[in-house]
């Protein structure tokens, strides 16, 4: 009975994917994010086993090269560190750290909040209340004081990085889920769903979730950037990625006592994290309009008028 | 309104409580505590001893007891690095961070009401491309990096501020302004929604029907109804200004309390650590307590 109905009535609607890249377009800003993201995200997995080598090898003889050698080859473009090693490809290298423990700890705190969001959302008020008390205490104290003293007692790894990052960032999906389904779950199309004998479970993956997706996609986009922040912060200070794992945030950090007389060793890891940062900035926005079914018409009328 | 501020403090009561319980198990529970409290090159015997004379070996809950009883009476025992109560170095360095921290919520504040509502009045205008590309800065930059790229400009190249430490006015001038970036870009937006929706209200429509002047009308009736949501954010960012604090300081080489836990966290000083954690908890506890009462105060709804 469903599948005739919709396919008649959605008969004018193109493929989503279609229609995505045709609104993506439509905004520049976002294109070149998106572009950018994409560049960075390849060389994360090709990186390490394209570049690995030559940017742990050291060459005494180029410490602290200066930036914009064109005659020496690409890598050295950016110069190269206190060892001699080639600061582009290093960069390239240590994008892989730097996402994977973004993603990580997003991933983590996304899934986890949302259904733990869900839950809270949709049952008794007496699990709501203990879950939002939960939120509360971690939300309540700077996270990265949290991170601080957790990192500090369990020690740094990678793994305990992602934990704990995750661990800072479950309340905001958790609140915004919640917010959500407490007003959906009020409408319309729950209820009938209700009365037609769904189950809760149903009810929730089938009819709720759907609806909450594309705030949490938009948030998840923007918590990407505040994570990747807050890694870089917590390398920098020591606490965080330990060499001779590399992140930006730590090249940051081993080029800091170099500043006065070889600026580059901070100032292009730190560009790099500007640059995907503001990427990841500019497609959320772009997303929060594009995911909108209200919204979407400024984007979808921009692309006709230009092509 | 007593009810309110009373159910309100319960509830970041129990965050507070929530705060120290997991602090104290995650000490005790991973790995051995007495490695975390003494240095790296302690022997063994020193370590028995130590759990001797801190009854590390009695039952978990027995010490939990002990811990909270001296929690209450302000003992936190002693910084192994300075030989001095940790509670008395960790306030020593607080006054710092809170001088710092009142200094740039207060201009963050004012700036951020003024710069949001002219945003708000004139929309894409001057003010309203200005306070975005601020907000999408503060999201997007590093703060350590903005704090070290001003060091070399300001310092090194032009040599008109210090690099670090205090002593003078001068020094407190780049820490202010790195800290400043990020609430300022949070709060601005905050402003300008909640004026866009009072600016478009039924009472400032009359105000202006009866020819009173854009000014006014701004900053009278119009920002004391859009103020609400503002306090909100600003307690938030109030507290997680400490997390700028811990970066911003460390850099500049201000004895604030970010910088202590730092370098007691690196100089494994853990007392210390234990002590600038309660303490913040504390004032953060205090602070949106503050929060809380000027909400009530504004809001009638709440009062009554």
């Amino acid at each position: 009975m469903t599948q005739q109905t919709t396919d008649a009535v959605l008969v004018e609607e193109p493929h989503f994917a279609r229609r995505m890249l045709r609104m993506l377009l439509a905004d520049k800003f976002a294109l070149c994010a998106a572009i950018f993201l994409l560049v960075i995200l390849v060389l994360a997995i090709i990186g390490p086993s394209w570049l690995g080598d030559l940017a742990t090898k050291q060459n005494l003889r180029g410490r602290n090269a200066a930036p914009f050698d064109w005659e020496r080859g690409w890598v050295w473009w950016m110069g190269a560190d206190a060892l001699g090693r080639p600061l582009l490809a290093r960069i390239v290298v240590a994008s892989q750290n730097t996402l994977l423990v973004a993603a990580g700890a997003v991933a983590l705190s996304a899934v986890v909040g949302t259904l733990l969001g869900l839950v809270a959302g949709f049952s008794s008020p007496r699990v709501n209340q203990v879950i939002m008390r939960l939120a509360d205490v971690i939300m309540s104290f700077p996270s990265l004081l949290i991170a601080v003293i957790v990192l500090y007692i369990l020690g740094s790894s990678i793994l305990n990085l992602v934990l704990v990052l995750a661990i800072t960032r479950i309340p905001v999906y958790l609140r915004t889920t919640r917010a959500e389904v407490l007003e959906i779950r009020e409408r319309m199309f729950v209820q009938a769903a209700r009365v037609m004998g769904a189950s809760s479970r149903r009810i929730l993956f089938r009819h709720m979730l759907p609806v909450v997706l594309p705030t949490l996609t938009t948030l998840a986009t923007l918590d990407f950037a505040y994570v990747m922040l807050a890694e870089s912060a917590l390398s920098f200070l020591g606490i965080g990625i330990q060499p001779p794992e590399i992140t930006w945030g730590l090249m940051i950090s081993q080029g800091r006592q170099y500043l006065t007389n070889a600026w580059w060793l901070s100032f292009w890891p730190g560009l790099a994290i500007i640059l995907t940062t503001l990427s990841l900035n500019l497609l959320s926005n772009w997303l929060r309009i594009a995911l909108d079914p209200v919204q979407r018409w400024r984007l979808e009328m921009k692309g006709r008028k230009n092509g | 309104m007593l009810s309110f501020i009373r159910k309100r403090a319960v509830a970041s009561l129990i965050s507070l409580v929530g705060l120290i319980v997991m602090v104290f198990f995650l000490s005790r529970l991973t790995g051995d505590p007495a490695a975390l409290f003494l240095p790296v090159e302690a022997s063994a015997e020193m370590k028995d001893q130590f759990r001797e004379l801190h009854g590390l070996n009695d039952p978990l809950l027995v010490q939990f007891g002990r811990y909270v009883g001296d929690v209450l009476t302000g003992d936190l025992g002693e910084s192994l690095r300075k030989a001095r109560p940790a509670l008395d170095v960790v306030l020593e360095a607080f006054v710092w961070t809170l001088w710092l921290a009142i200094i740039t919520m207060t201009l963050v504040t004012g700036a951020a009401i003024v710069v949001g509502s002219l945003a708000a009045f004139r929309a894409g205008g001057f003010f309203d491309r200005l306070s975005s590309i601020i907000s999408l800065l503060g999201a997007s930059v590093p703060d350590f990096w903005i704090a070290i790229v001003a060091i070399v400009v300001f310092s090194v190249n032009l040599g008109w501020l210090p690099t670090s430490g205090t002593g003078s006015l001068l020094h407190w001038i780049l820490p202010i302004c790195v800290l400043f970036i990020r609430p300022f870009g949070i709060i601005v937006q905050v402003v300008r929604g909640s004026m866009i929706g009072a600016l478009s209200s039924a009472y400032v429509k009359t105000a202006r029907a009866k020819g009173v002047r854009s000014g006014p009308i701004i900053f009278v009736h119009a920002l004391r109804n859009a103020m609400l949501p503002v306090i909100t954010v600003i307690g938030d960012q109030a507290a997680s200004l400490l997390n700028g604090a811990v970066i911003v300081e460390t850099i500049f080489g201000f004895p604030g309390v970010g910088k202590l836990m730092i370098d007691s966290i690196l100089q494994r000083d853990f007392n210390v650590v234990l002590a600038a954690i309660l303490v913040t908890a504390l004032a953060i506890f205090l602070m949106n307590l503050l929060i809380d009462l000027a909400y009530a105060l504004l809001d009638p709804r709440i009062r009554h």
